[in-house]
């Protein structure tokens, strides 16, 4: 199963799209509640990144039996410092979008504290590709 | 479709349906289908809301109702009488006056169902301020609601406050205060007075207890014409018109959109009406939400005063209940009736726990992931093909969950009429055939008018 979406900079009245559509699937899918708020989770830090740093992204997710794998990638400013950018506070977001009340320096450490795997790849000035992947289990009630 | 438990107070009568299927395009969990020119229902997607009998054009959907005889199979018969009962007829009508007519129809005595709404909000309160790591916390009181979070937002089940509304408070309340009168329990039968088809459901088979304190439930159309109907026929009651008793302003005020969540500490917000309900949960589930620490969600807009069994404008029933508060904005006399649950307190907090509230989605394909993700792939297909314009010629809401009926093997691809255009165009679909499938879903009756 396959989804891909696309995702604008600076359109915040549309960040959430993504995650909301993916949880749809996954509720379907009957996947554990608590599995898929870890899911929507990962996936709406995602997006609210590319939609608050690049110009335009692309998420894709792959849901087989027993994982969800998510792609994220944008044509965005890119990551100076990767290992920086983990830990819990820090943020290169702009005052603007500080304001809305994103970019608080959740985005990529909220995802790794909620993926099993987390790839992060990217160049400055071109772009970061996000992979996460995360396991899937049925409901057990 | 196989039932799962859940008790429903909505049922619909088949001689009275004319197949108009308003109810279907309203319902917000998708509960119902066409078939046979009727409409049915999926139990295990209704949560009792009542927007389906909300737009009946002929009254096919019923309410559940006790027969008022069962009363008296108890010695001692008490009336638990909502805010809203009152707050449906004028202000010159005193509630004493309300309540006599209730003791003349059979009642022995009658109690507020908002009694003990003080000792919910300090129970609220504690159990906010004790789970820190659970936020928001939202309120049980509407049972529309929880249902609605057990079948469609799982994954907020826990974000539940797992305690009874005030009317079972007030109901344990009168139990105990008749046995201290040396009354035996199975002599007593609680009755509560329903504005809505949620809380018969939530009484006849509650989630989180095994059963309910409350012994039958009386509809509040029922009550409301004949109190009015005494009333205009000024008529004096024989019997004993009870005292006035003290209701606090936040108690008289707790079933109304705003009533709890005004005196919850920290952020809280109200949200009435199902759909916008449903709205905000998406964005709470998505966690777009955050810094609230607790959610009032009601079914009806004006919450309770728009109960499916009132009768009046809600919006002056709630003008009215917000006058009475007014008015009740004094320090009440410790002897006044209503004052004695006080004595109580300890044995009502000790009872007021539910016990955890299950998920049971509605939304799954199948059990198990892999069976899930094949029968995705089946509605995939499926939606290519459908034209999504959700008419619901088909029996089903939209072409979406037509799709999802198909792969559950409970309807078939012809019963769409694009569909079936095209299959006669291909010549494999005969216009008879189209004919019979149409009359499969709508009835032979619809489909054979004599046409000049
Ligand atoms: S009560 Fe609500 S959920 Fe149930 S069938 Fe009617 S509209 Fe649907
Ligand atoms: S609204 Fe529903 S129950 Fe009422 S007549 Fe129409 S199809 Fe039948
Ligand atoms: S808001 Fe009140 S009347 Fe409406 S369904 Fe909920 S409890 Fe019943």
């Amino acid at each position: 199963m396959h989804m891909h979406f696309e995702v604008e900079g600076g359109n915040f009245s549309r960040a959430g799209y993504a995650s909301s559509e993916i949880k749809k699937v996954l509720k379907k899918l009957n996947v554990n509640a608590q599995t898929i708020k870890r899911i929507v989770v990962s996936s709406y830090e995602a997006e609210v990144n590319i939609v608050a740093h690049a110009r335009k992204g692309k998420i894709s997710a792959t849901i087989d039996n027993d994982k969800i794998v998510l792609q994220c990638n944008d044509e965005g400013p890119g990551i100076p410092d990767i290992e920086k950018a983990m830990q819990q506070g820090f943020s290169t977001a702009s005052s603007e979008v500080r304001e809305m009340g994103f970019g608080a320096g959740m985005g990529l450490p909220n995802i790794k504290n909620n993926a099993d795997k987390l790839e992060i790849n990217s160049e400055v000035g071109k772009g970061t590709n996000v992979k996460i992947t995360i396991a899937l289990s049925s409901e057990t009630n | 479709m196989k039932s799962n438990g859940f008790h429903h107070a909505l049922t619909f009568c088949k001689e009275t349906c004319v197949g108009c299927s308003h109810c279907m395009k309203v319902c917000p969990t998708q509960a119902i289908r066409v078939h046979n020119g009727k409409a049915e229902l999926m139990p295990n997607r209704c949560i009792d809301c009542g927007e389906c009998y909300r737009v009946c054009p002929v009254d096919a959907i019923k309410v559940e109702q006790d027969d008022f005889d069962f009363i008296f199979n108890y010695k001692y018969r008490v009336a638990l009488v909502p805010g809203v009962l009152l707050g449906q007829l004028s202000e010159e009508i005193n509630p004493r006056q309300i309540y006599s007519v209730l003791m003349e129809l059979g009642f022995t005595h009658v109690c507020e169902a908002e009694t003990g709404a003080e000792i919910l909000k300090h129970a609220m309160e504690n159990y906010v301020s004790k789970n820190p790591d659970i936020r928001p916390l939202i309120s049980a009181f509407c049972p529309a609601i929880v249902r609605l979070i057990q079948v469609k937002f799982p994954s907020l089940v826990n974000h539940i406050i797992p305690m009874k509304p005030p009317l079972d408070i007030a109901g344990l309340y009168y139990q105990e205060l008749l046995k201290k009168q040396g009354v035996n329990e199975d002599e007593i039968g609680l009755f509560y007075i329903t504005p809505c088809a949620a809380k018969i459901a939530a009484i006849k088979s509650p989630v989180g207890e095994v059963k309910s304190v409350i012994n039958g439930v009386i509809n509040m159309d029922f009550a409301f014409n004949k109190v009015l109907t005494t009333i205009k026929q000024s008529k004096s009651p024989s019997c004993f018109v009870p005292s006035d008793s003290y209701l606090s302003p936040q108690a008289i005020l707790w079933s109304l959109t705003t009533g709890e969540s005004s005196n919850m500490p920290g952020r809280s917000l109200a949200i009435d009406g199902i759909n916008n309900v449903i709205e905000f949960l998406e964005e709470l589930e998505n966690e777009e939400v955050s810094n609230i620490d607790f959610l009032e969600l009601r079914s009806c807009d004006e919450s309770c005063a728009g109960g499916i069994l009132t009768s009046t404008n809600r919006f002056f029933t709630a003008e009215r209940l917000r006058n009475r508060a007014k008015s009740a904005n004094r320090k009440p006399d410790k002897t006044e009736v209503g004052m004695e649950i006080r004595d109580f307190n300890d044995y009502l907090v000790d009872h007021l726990k539910i016990e955890k509230i299950e998920p049971r989605s509605m939304l799954k394909l199948d059990e198990n992931i892999k069976g899930a993700l094949e029968k995705m792939k089946k509605v995939n297909e499926l939606m290519e093909i459908l034209p999504y314009v959700d008419c619901g010629i088909c029996g089903s809401p939209t072409c979406q969950s037509l799709a999802e009926d198909i792969v559950r093997e409970e309807a078939e691809v012809s019963r769409c009429i694009f569909i079936q255009r095209i299959l006669e165009q291909k010549g494999t679909f005969t216009q008879q055939e189209s004919i019979d499938v149409m009359k499969e879903i709508w009835g032979e009756k619809k489909l054979d008018k004599d046409l000049k």
